[in-house]
């Protein structure tokens, strides 16, 4: 199991998860986010003088998959979010040593729940 | 002097200020965060901007003494003898008055170009916008010019105000071009209770706006206050029923529809009924609701609809007050009451000032264009103009 962290164009956000919806992935976290790359950002010209908007928005995507989806999910991510220009993002995958379900693990046993109704 | 007439000729001039910051705020909460500052700020260059182009030349050209009905003269220039009463109030308030509709015609017209515009070209145009169109428009009609000699009625400025600033912003948008990824990403309205409270700012403003082109304390300022409500109130709720259909009809419309209707009462506000203003907000309601449907099937990024709701509401009001104005409110009968004649004079206006504020407008934007360059890069475009125009973030 690994989880797939991406940071993506916020105007990209719409078709990657409708791509990725079409691939059966359908969990998702995502965050509205602020980053920079190795161009740090991007440099304007206003009136002769450089000013330099580094920290641009971004939206993070972390989804958490089976190794066999892996590469599917990375695959459809970085193919849609692609404009070829800088500033498309980057994608992180870790390991994940176990996924807990709250709404599963968490379930009062019966006897919690006759000592409730009690 | 009437110190009666006075002090309301001032209230509402300081009423229809605050319509600036309104159409500001209306239009920030529609636009997306990283432009919400801009929207605002652009309706204040434009009042400030105004004020200083008032002195200098543009209140002797909209009501300086008359060149063949086509412009003011250069009597007035830099306010100077401007004599010292109009009507029953000091000219000095009826200048007021005047600079501050100005200043709302080209707040509303930043609808077209709040997302994309330099700042510097922004303010070459508006000088140039409000010299050559604004000016000529409003001497047309209240200055003493060709419409007015021909008694075509306007009584607050559907012609002047909405309906150049409606088809300016559509002459603009075609000129300036579709925002980079229009129709391909979502651009949701990123605070629309910023949008409610400008609309709300708007609504109260145009009661003085409205009103207040009484020029006096009378029984027509009251009666242009009360239809004003009234219309607004029956637009909102049309096009509410409208959008209905659709889905949740949503805040944003029940507004859109309230601003129809207020520019729907405009031109006929002294001179209509109240049932008749029922009628004329909720055909206003319709009419706008169409145009701006009609423009997201087109997909052309005049996306604050200043053309669907100032330009065709304009329109409407400017045909309503050929039919409904009748003498018992004011001394004009329209169509309802046996008067085709009226009815014909509107349309002559209206087609005069459709023709004249998109041509003129278009053409100036062009000329903007190629010289200096209407439109920020594609960088400054995607940081925002905030950040680009500005050097501020309107959330920090």
């Amino acid at each position: 199991m690994k989880k797939v962290e991406a940071i993506i164009r916020p105007e990209r956000l719409d078709v990657v998860k409708g791509a990725l919806d079409s691939d059966g992935i359908t969990s998702m976290t995502i965050s509205e986010v602020r980053g920079r790359g190795e161009q740090r950002g991007i440099s304007l010209q206003y009136r002769g003088k450089a000013i330099r908007v580094d920290l641009l928005p971004k939206v993070k995507l972390e989804i958490v998959v089976e190794d066999a989806v892996l590469q599917r999910c990375i695959r459809t991510i970085a193919k849609i979010a692609w404009t070829g220009k800088p500033g498309d993002g980057k994608i992180f995958v870790m390991p994940v040593e176990t996924c807990i379900k709250i709404r599963e693990l968490g379930a009062p046993s019966d006897e919690e729940e006759a000592a409730v109704e009690a | 002097m009437s110190t009666g007439d006075t002090s309301w000729i001032l209230t509402s001039s300081a009423m229809v200020m605050l319509m600036v910051p309104g159409v500001g705020l209306f239009y920030s909460g529609m636009v997306r965060r990283k432009n919400a500052l801009t929207a605002i700020a652009l309706t204040l260059v434009a009042l400030v901007v105004v004020s200083i182009q008032w002195v200098a030349i543009g209140y002797s050209l909209a009501f300086g003494t008359t060149v063949n009905g086509i412009i003011g003269g250069l009597n007035l220039l830099g306010l100077q003898n401007f004599g010292t009463m109009i009507g029953g109030v000091p000219a000095s308030a009826f200048i007021a008055f005047q600079f501050m509709f100005a200043a709302v015609t080209l707040a509303i017209l930043t609808s077209a170009i709040a997302k994309r515009i330099r700042l510097s070209a922004f303010i070459v145009f508006i000088v140039l916008w409000t010299t050559l169109v604004y000016c000529t428009m409003a001497h047309w009609v209240w200055g003493g010019g060709w419409l007015a000699q021909l008694g075509a009625l306007d009584f607050a400025g559907g012609t002047v105000v909405h309906i150049s600033s409606g088809f300016a912003a559509l002459a603009l948008a075609m000129v300036v071009g579709k925002r980079s990824g229009y129709g391909e990403q979502p651009m949701e309205p990123h605070n629309i209770p910023f949008t409610l409270l400008g609309a709300a700012l708007l609504w109260f403003g145009w009661l003085g706006f409205n009103s207040g082109s009484a020029l006096g304390a009378d029984g027509v300022a009251a009666n242009a206050f009360l239809v004003t409500n009234i219309s607004a109130a029956s637009g909102a709720i049309t096009w509410m029923t409208l959008s209905w259909r659709r889905g949740p009809p949503s805040s944003l419309g029940l507004v859109s529809g309230a601003i129809a209707g207020l520019v729907g009462i405009t031109p006929a506000a002294g001179y209509v009924n109240p049932l008749s203003a029922l009628a004329i907000g909720a055909v206003s309601g319709g009419v706008c609701f169409a145009a701006m449907s009609l423009r997201m099937k087109r997909s052309l990024d005049e996306s604050l609809d200043a053309w669907a709701i100032h330009g065709m509401g304009g329109i409407w009001g400017g045909l309503a007050t050929g039919i409904f104005a009748t003498a018992a409110v004011n001394s004009y009968s329209g169509l309802l009451y046996g008067n085709i004649h009226q009815f014909l004079l509107q349309a002559v206006a209206i087609l005069a000032a459709v023709v004249f504020s998109f041509a003129a407008t278009y053409a100036i934007a062009k000329i903007v264009d190629l010289t200096i360059g209407l439109r920020v890069s594609a960088e400054e475009e995607y940081v925002g103009l905030d950040i680009s125009q500005l050097g501020e973030r309107a959330y920090s």
